[in-house]
């Protein structure tokens, strides 16, 4: 066996030392009760605060177990949550592109659509709430797989159908996709699913920087590309929306 | 693709509202440009008493104007008019003199005037001045508010005899004060506000003053009634008067009015519902006046400049958005808002359990105050799953009732609804509205409907919108749901939900 990471083991044991006994504990005991230089436990307190594990006291200037700990069992982000921050932004994407807009998360093998905006064109249109998307082929799936290691794995384990001459079935390209995808921070889908329609996707990430969804815009080929290239406008309002409801779930910029 | 928010002109519209004051600034499109809010302190001195300090009220009016304008990054010469939205009813009296309010603004909830209402029916009862004003004579509404300060404050009568007290909801306030205040400030209110006082005739437009007389508010301290949509000045003095002098005051409307207009519900038949702690209703019934004998309320839809007024009848739901609030709150079956929706999909229908929550009485289209809350249809076999489908029929079913109510009162089918408010988020809520209703459900693409009728309203007055064809044009269709019940078994569900009803009637004894 490997090998142990040393500050990994130190970390565990002052979480354990702040579960016990006393709930508050000054840098000293903690160094202390654990045999450690101060400035090594002030290290490791101080990366554990960083993420959450830990909060300080601002007057006693103690530690404890931080509020984060608590999440670490009820982590899913309920997806009508999900949807209701997200309202304001998808209509104004909406409106600003020109384009219907979608936001999906991952269900079983696919992409389940949890928010649909129409296009704002008066034109007859169909509510996609409850539907599902193929996780290799459209923009919000690439997404998904790309930034979420579950989706990661059941979109390479699942079949993946070749809907059009487009549609990028076989592994290794597959995972070339990814890699531009995490590279570029949007995925595209021209004429992969469908023919004759495109669409750009980009990820949303919640307060612990965890891919929970991914938004993106579908329209016809002709209006989302431009001189056989995606219009980076078009590309740029979808980015901007997914920051947007990523902040307002209480994510960083970035 | 229209590019963000690009060059102005801009207008902008203050929303007044019950728990904060808001200020947004709109493109030509009616996209939003930047938004500003600050809430104010609710007071409450006694059970069922609800006070707003007017002079924090205005204080944070002017700072979310200066912030929206300074997130916008524009300045004056950008901005073409200024519109005002407020909290409806809500009532103050302040010295004409200093600009001092004499008192909190007594708020629209309080229910102070319970008992002089009352006194005031007479042997009447609560319909003694409907014919005129459309309204009941009940505790919401401004006049009796205004006859209590003027009883309650020691020498304010013998003040508002002299000449020095003003009368105004909070549209007044706000423009009094935009307007210079102490120094010529224009004593003003629109036609929508002032169908709200029960002392507005809603044939001419004017006080009636047999009724003004009656419930004790004397004449000269009321506001000029003026249209929704003209100058009635401009921004004059103070710190806005240095940041935007010379701006036109251009639109007042109360809040469910300004939803009606930011909605575009311009023709006949054509209704909106906005879906947050309560659930208003309004009607657009054009040119008429229908009197109501469903328990529903007439009032002044809206009037732009010279055209003629624009009328709607109004239900109201007192509980809608708070009852998801009360299973988070309360009962802790939820731990968001939002996640009524997901417990609520987990079974496929409500299991035989019917929520009427009466928490305090019955309003539209019953008025009964006698009735509470109650869960009905329970089994060993429902779980808090089905309550959660319960607590959301509950909206749906409630807006069934004010719509059947609506159309026996006007002969007007309604041939869509759209929808607004916070609640709108809930895709399980709107498809349920949407199969009780049997009609589509409409939600537009902008959300903050009332700041966009504001606008809309103060646009056309300044002419930077031509017509209200131009703003039809703006709207834009985000989603909608099409009905997906059959027929029986939505008949079914409605004789249920109908049979929990009656149960909550009569559950006080004392009352009557």
């Amino acid at each position: 066996m490997a090998r142990n990471i040393q500050s990994l083991e130190r970390a565990a044991a002052m979480l354990r030392l702040l579960a016990g006994g006393e709930r508050r504990l000054g840098l000293s005991d903690i160094a202390s009760s654990l045999g450690l230089a101060k400035g090594t436990a002030h290290g490791i307190l101080r990366t554990l605060q960083h993420e959450g594990f830990v909060e300080q006291d601002d007057t006693s200037g103690r530690y404890q177990l931080g509020a984060e700990l608590l999440r670490l069992g009820t982590t899913y982000l309920d997806v009508h949550e999900l949807r209701a921050r997200a309202l304001v932004w998808t209509d104004d994407l909406a409106r600003s592109s020109g384009e219907s807009v979608h936001l999906g998360v991952l269900h079983q093998q696919g992409v389940l659509i949890v928010h649909h905006v129409f296009r704002p064109d008066d034109s007859r249109q169909v509510l996609e709430i409850g539907a599902m998307q193929p996780l290799h082929s459209t923009a919000l799936g690439k997404v998904l797989a790309a930034y979420d290691p579950v989706a990661h794995s059941e979109v390479l384990e699942g079949e993946r159908k070749a809907f059009t001459e487009r549609t990028v079935c076989a592994a290794t390209d597959f995972e070339g996709v990814l890699d531009i995808t995490r590279a570029r921070g949007y995925a595209a889908d021209v004429e992969e699913t469908w023919e004759g329609v495109a669409s750009i996707a980009a990820p949303i990430h919640d307060r612990r920087r965890m891919p929970v969804g991914a938004v993106g815009v579908t329209g016809a080929v002709e209006r989302l590309c431009r001189d056989g290239e995606l219009r980076p406008e078009l590309i740029a309002a979808v980015r901007d929306c997914a920051r947007a409801v990523s902040r307002d779930l209480g994510a960083g910029r970035f | 693709m229209t590019d963000a928010h690009t060059a102005g002109p801009f207008i902008a519209a203050i929303d007044q509202g019950t728990t904060s004051s808001r200020c947004i600034v709109f493109d030509r499109d009616g996209r939003i440009v930047s938004v500003d809010q600050k809430e104010h302190e609710q007071i409450f001195p006694k059970p069922g008493w609800v006070e707003h300090n007017a002079t924090e009220i205005w204080t944070n009016v002017q700072e979310v104007v200066a912030g929206a304008i300074e997130k916008a990054g524009i300045t004056r010469d950008d901005i073409k008019a200024i519109g005002i939205t407020n909290q409806r009813e809500t009532t103050l009296l302040w010295d004409k003199n200093t600009g001092e309010p004499v008192h909190n603004a007594i708020v629209w909830q309080d229910t102070r005037t319970d008992a002089l209402c009352k006194e005031l029916g007479r042997n009447v009862g609560q319909d003694r001045f409907r014919r005129e004003t459309g309204l009941p004579l009940a505790s919401y509404f401004a006049g009796p508010k205004a006859r209590w300060l003027l009883d309650n404050v020691e020498g304010l009568r013998e003040r508002a005899e002299a000449g020095d007290i003003l009368f105004g909801t909070m549209d007044t306030w706000v423009i009094w004060n935009l307007t210079g205040g102490v120094n010529g400030g224009h004593h003003v209110t629109d036609v929508t506000n002032a169908s709200r006082t029960l002392l507005m005739n809603l044939h001419t437009l004017q006080w009636d003053e047999k009724i003004a007389e009656s419930i004790g508010v004397p004449l000269s301290m009321l506001p000029e009634i003026r249209s929704s949509a003209e100058v009635y000045g401009e921004i004059t003095g103070g710190k806005l008067g240095d940041l935007l002098g010379g701006i036109p005051v251009a639109s007042a409307l109360g809040d469910q009015q300004a939803a009606l207009f930011g909605q575009t519900c311009f023709a006949e038949g054509e209704a909106k519902s906005t879906y947050g702690t309560g659930t208003f209703m309004l009607m657009n019934t054009g040119e008429k006046i229908i009197n109501s004998y469903s328990g529903l309320l007439t009032t002044v839809g809206y009037r732009i400049g010279d055209d003629k007024p624009v009328y709607a009848l109004e239900g109201s739901i007192a509980v809608t958005g708070s009852l998801v609030q009360w299973m988070r709150d309360q009962m802790g079956l939820i731990s968001t808002a939002a996640e009524i929706e997901t417990l609520a999909l987990s079974v496929e229908d409500n299991g035989g359990a019917y929520f009427v929550p009466a928490f305090s009485g019955l309003f539209a289209p019953y008025w009964r105050s006698d009735a509470r809350g109650v869960i009905a249809g329970l089994t060993r076999y429902v779980t808090k799953a089905h309550l959660a489908r319960a607590v959301l029929e509950a909206t749906a079913w409630q807006t069934r009732e004010i719509t059947d109510a609506m159309t026996k009162d006007s002969g007007v089918e309604l041939a869509a609804l759209k929808v607004d408010g916070g609640m709108t988020s809930n895709n399980l809520l709107m498809q349920t509205l949407s199969d009780f209703l049997d009609a589509p459900v409409v939600r537009p693409m902008v959300a903050e409907t009332t700041c966009l009728g504001a606008a809309y309203a103060a646009g056309l007055a300044v002419g930077f919108w031509t017509s209200t064809d131009d703003l039809r044009a703006n709207w834009r269709r985000a989603a909608e749901w099409t009905p997906r019940m059959d027929a029986d078994i939505r008949d079914r569900e409605y004789k249920s939900w109908l049979k929990a009803v009656e149960r909550t009637m009569g559950w006080l004894e004392d009352e009557n």
